[in-house]
């Protein structure tokens, strides 16, 4: 059986995407079959992040109609052994996901896949949804801003009530925090809301934080996960957090601020 | 931070810290709202349609709230009256 995680968020732009690769990549150099499925429909993108959109001939969408099998939709990573992704489909809508196609694609996917992480789309309507109702786990992108900080709890509480566990009694969903996009230098300030302050709001253990990081642009410019950038902060930092997914213990780094020369300080900038 | 930065009076409290506290208590209004049945408001709405079928009264006067305890839910409602003339 394949653990499910779904990376998700309620707010656009918190960086679903790119945890999801970065994390799905992480993965799989740690030995692990692992799948990366794109649950935004009708905008898909982790292909373009992954650099494999040239590669999708069939998608989601197509499976679960039939039309295609899992087989000749997955498309295997080119650097990293042991990572497929499933690419969205960009010309349907979400009503072309249902309860029962995706749970009939996770069944296959789980008999030869040992992680499959489902990356949500914003929101929290049948898309995002879909993306969390089988979940085991779940990987809460946050940005240390107040309306990424709100709807972070928004989909806690859907996570809470709306998944199968959730209907079925079960266990509940395992819950990560991962904070991103995060400036040392301005929570030292108090311009930034810091790790703590957004620990005690949402209350759920911290998986990692991810700094503000040029790497990040220049990764996606280039269709490469930013962990396989192992020189940048991001990359070190989405390294730890897939460690301590794993249940190894990593202490947090990047969170203090770099000192500046004596000169720099007096001058301002 | 530059040497004039010093100068200006800092009283005022961080905005991470006004932040922080507007967001405690939206979440925990929230929260507390998780819960709730989805029928809540609409009931509220057809018991403020009731009750002003016989003393005209405005939206806000009507406070309705579901409390859950371990093996209880208690719904209060608390209905303000306009004064008698």
């Amino acid at each position: 059986m394949a653990k499910i995680i779904v990376v998700t968020s309620g707010k656009g732009g918190v960086g679903k995407t790119t945890s999801s690769a970065a994390i799905g990549t992480g993965i799989a150099l740690k030995g692990h079959k692992t799948v990366i499925i794109d649950f935004d429909v009708g905008l898909r993108n982790l292909d373009l992040i992954m650099g494999c959109e040239r590669r999708v001939v069939y998608d989601f969408v197509n499976v679960i109609n039939k039309e295609a099998t899992l087989s000749q939709a997955l498309i295997k990573d080119k650097r990293t052994k042991d990572l497929f992704i499933l690419p969205a489909s960009q010309t349907r809508d979400k009503d072309a996901l249902t309860i029962e196609g995706v749970q009939a694609v996770l069944d296959e996917l789980s008999e030869e896949f040992e992680y499959i992480i489902c990356d949500s789309p914003a929101g929290i309507e049948k898309g995002a949804q879909m993306a969390l109702y089988f979940a085991d786990a779940a990987i809460v992108v946050t940005n240390p801003e107040v309306s990424s900080v709100r709807d972070s709890d928004r989909i806690l509480g859907i996570l809470q009530s709306k998944s199968r566990r959730a209907e079925e009694g079960k266990e509940p969903i395992e819950e990560h925090l991962l904070l991103t996009r995060y400036h040392p230098e301005r929570v030292a300030i108090g311009e930034m809301l810091s790790v703590t302050d957004v620990e005690d709001i949402l209350a759920i253990p911290l998986l990692g934080v991810i700094p503000e990081s040029e790497a990040v642009l220049k990764a996606s410019n280039q269709g490469t996960p930013v962990i396989l950038d192992q020189e940048s902060e991001a990359g070190l930092a989405y390294t730890d957090a897939v460690d301590r997914l794993m249940g190894e213990e990593r202490p947090l780094r990047f969170l203090d601020v770099q000192k500046k020369g004596f000169f720099k300080r007096l001058l301002g900038g | 931070m530059g040497i004039f930065d010093y100068f200006k009076a800092k009283k005022t409290p961080s905005s991470a810290s006004v932040a922080k506290d507007r967001l405690q208590i939206i979440v925990a209004h929230e929260r507390s709202k998780r819960h709730q049945p989805d029928y809540l408001p609409q009931m509220q709405q057809e018991i403020i349609d009731v009750i002003r079928k016989y003393v005209e009264i405005g939206n806000e006067d009507v406070q309705i709230q579901l409390e859950n305890t371990d093996d209880c839910s208690v719904l209060e409602l608390n209905v303000t009256l306009p004064e008698q003339n």
